[in-house]
């Protein structure tokens, strides 16, 4: 049980069952879809980038509790903040689920540190199988933001 | 209940532990545990006879064919049918894809129709998809009744003259349900149409006499009956065989090459194009040896009891669905259901942490899924090495599964 009550934790069960931000938007944005073909997790993503910030997102999709969470979770670390630090605690998130002993992604120290309720993730890194779970929003998220800088080099 | 319970030592693999656990293998529908006797056949032959089939004088090649050939003629038996009629390939996927290409392509046109079930695996559903891309053809689909079972009670409708192929599988690998293989191949000869069997789950797990099914294409996976993988066998009616066009070329399918024309080698080696699975073959044939010596009446009656149990047992989980017939006759052991709001990948890893292994997702049948209005389903299956205890140890995973997720 110990493994099972690291990998979720009540704010997981509470982000599966509440997600934040679910739906679309209706005016500009950018759209981004996701999806694990093998498990059949799917994740739709719509941003709002204004002046360098992300201002606004809605995500829609199914799947396990896994991924839907960390979509949910994705959802308030990212509006409000921007694109740059998006960027950094995208690329923290991906080392923090990589299997291999890397970087620490977790800054200890620092109270409200860089991936903050997204901590809660960690206990994935155990169940090797579910860590593109946890990835889909990521992966997904980072399609929105590579098509935004098309977008704004295009223009 | 018929007791094969000894048979357990059979299986190297079910003495193993996961995560601290006995294991409990419950994916038999995804592909089947080997018994010792299968891998001891596939070392004799590698350490012993290895060379390649067909095309040597020497001794290895006379052996190496010999047991090649043999183990058509075991699986020929196991089957009820002549080893003419049984062609080696890679599985059931490749056995349907033979057929589509094979047949599809010189039969089919456009205002033809292929008949198929919504309750498909990918296998029996893509191949004709892509036949009707490049045909114009048209997929018409048979729906479920609300036990699950392909709803028969219009296809004088829906199998017209347009019809041309009826495709469907025996057993479905989501819902259990047996498929009503008379009722469509009736109605496929009244128009005319070919009829192909998918019996990758069938097979294995009833007794099957191919001649007598009223199909004129069977197709099967020796995985999923305690053989290896990378085989699998494609059975037709004789003048079917004669009819399918061979959809890969190469050595040992031919009879005579010119510069730019060849004559194909019998049936069924019209089919065996490349250096076939040789030592998977002589597995098959072990594995069908394993079968036989117990008897697919035994097999079908153990499964019966053992899921017929898994069903009363899941009735006792609180907010549990299954989806599949209640029926035991209706059905293999192949038992679908969802736990409350639990998604069945997170089923999957909470019961991996008590050794006990089902398959979660959409199980290669998407447009099932979306029929039945679900995202995916976990999947727990049984063959006769499965016991009570096992159903037991399922269960009260569930009730852990239940704790995690708050449900109590
Ligand atoms: C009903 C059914 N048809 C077809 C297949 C495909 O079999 P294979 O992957 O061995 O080709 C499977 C197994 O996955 C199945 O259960």
């Amino acid at each position: 049980m110990a493994q099972l009550d690291e990998l979720y934790r009540e704010v997981i069960l509470d982000h599966y069952r509440n997600p934040r931000r679910r739906g679309t938007i209706d005016g500009d944005h950018i759209h981004a879809e996701g999806n694990n073909p093998s498990c059949g997790d799917e994740f739709y993503l719509d941003v709002v980038i204004d002046d360098g910030v992300v201002t606004d997102a809605a995500m829609q999709g199914q799947g396990c509790s896994i991924s839907q969470a960390s979509g949910s979770m994705m959802m308030d670390a990212i509006v409000g903040t921007p694109v740059d630090e998006v960027r950094e605690i995208s690329r923290k998130f991906k080392i923090m689920m990589t299997i291999e002993e890397g970087e620490d992604p977790i800054d200890h120290d620092r109270p409200g540190s860089v991936l903050g309720d997204l901590e809660a993730l960690q206990g994935v890194r155990k169940f090797p199988v579910r860590i593109k779970c946890a990835d889909l929003a990521w992966t997904t998220l980072e399609d929105a933001l590579n098509t935004a800088d098309e977008m704004s080099s295009a223009s | 209940m018929t007791d094969l319970r000894s048979l357990r030592s059979d299986f190297p693999i079910l003495g193993r532990e996961v995560n601290g656990k006995p294991l409990v293998y419950l994916d038999s529908a995804a592909t089947t545990q080997k018994p010792r006797s299968v891998l001891d056949a596939m070392d004799a032959y590698y350490e012993r006879h290895n060379a390649n089939v067909h095309r040597g004088a020497h001794t290895l090649a006379g052996e190496a064919t010999e047991m090649y050939e043999n183990a058509r003629s075991k699986v020929a038996a196991f089957i009820g049918t002549s080893a003419a009629q049984v062609a080696f390939t890679r599985g059931t996927t490749t056995s349907i894809n033979h057929i589509a290409y094979g047949w599809g392509l010189n039969h089919l046109s456009e205002g033809d129709q292929i008949v198929v079930t919504i309750s498909e695996h990918h296998a029996n559903l893509v191949p004709w998809q892509l036949i009707t891309k490049y045909t114009g053809a048209e997929l018409v689909y048979l729906e479920l009744d609300d036990d699950f079972i392909v709803d028969t009670s219009d296809i004088d409708r829906v199998i017209t003259d347009k019809v041309k192929v009826v495709a469907f599988s025996g057993m479905s690998n989501v819902t259990g349900a047996i498929g009503p293989v008379a009722e469509l191949s009736r109605a496929a000869a009244t128009v005319g149409a070919i009829t192909v069997l998918d019996g990758a789950q069938l097979v294995p797990h009833t007794p099957v006499a191919a001649d007598d099914l009223g199909v004129d294409f069977m197709a099967f996976s020796a995985h999923k009956m305690l053989g290896p993988t990378g085989v699998g066998a494609l059975w037709g009616r004789p003048e079917r065989l004669e009819e399918l066009e061979p959809t890969e070329g190469g050595g040992e399918m031919i009879n005579v090459v010119e510069r730019f024309h060849s004559t194909w080698a019998p049936v069924p080696h019209k089919f065996e194009a490349g250096t076939p699975p040789i030592a998977e073959a002589v597995g098959f044939g072990a594995a069908v040896d394993y079968l036989s010596n117990i008897g697919m009446d035994r097999v079908m009656e153990h499964e019966r009891d053992v899921t017929a149990y898994a069903l009363e047992r899941l009735s006792e989980v609180p907010d549990l669905t299954i989806y599949g017939p209640k029926d035991i006759t209706k059905r293999g052991g192949a038992v679908s259901f969802a736990l409350g709001d639990i998604h069945p990948h997170d089923l999957a890893t909470i019961l991996d942490q008590d050794g006990i292994a089902i398959r979660a997702g959409h199980h290669c049948a998407r447009p099932l899924m979306k029929y039945l209005d679900v995202a995916a389903t976990a999947r727990a299956s049984f063959y006769l090495y499965n016991v009570p205890e096992e159903v037991d140890a399922l269960v009260a995973s569930l009730m852990t599964a239940r704790k995690v997720f708050g449900l109590d």
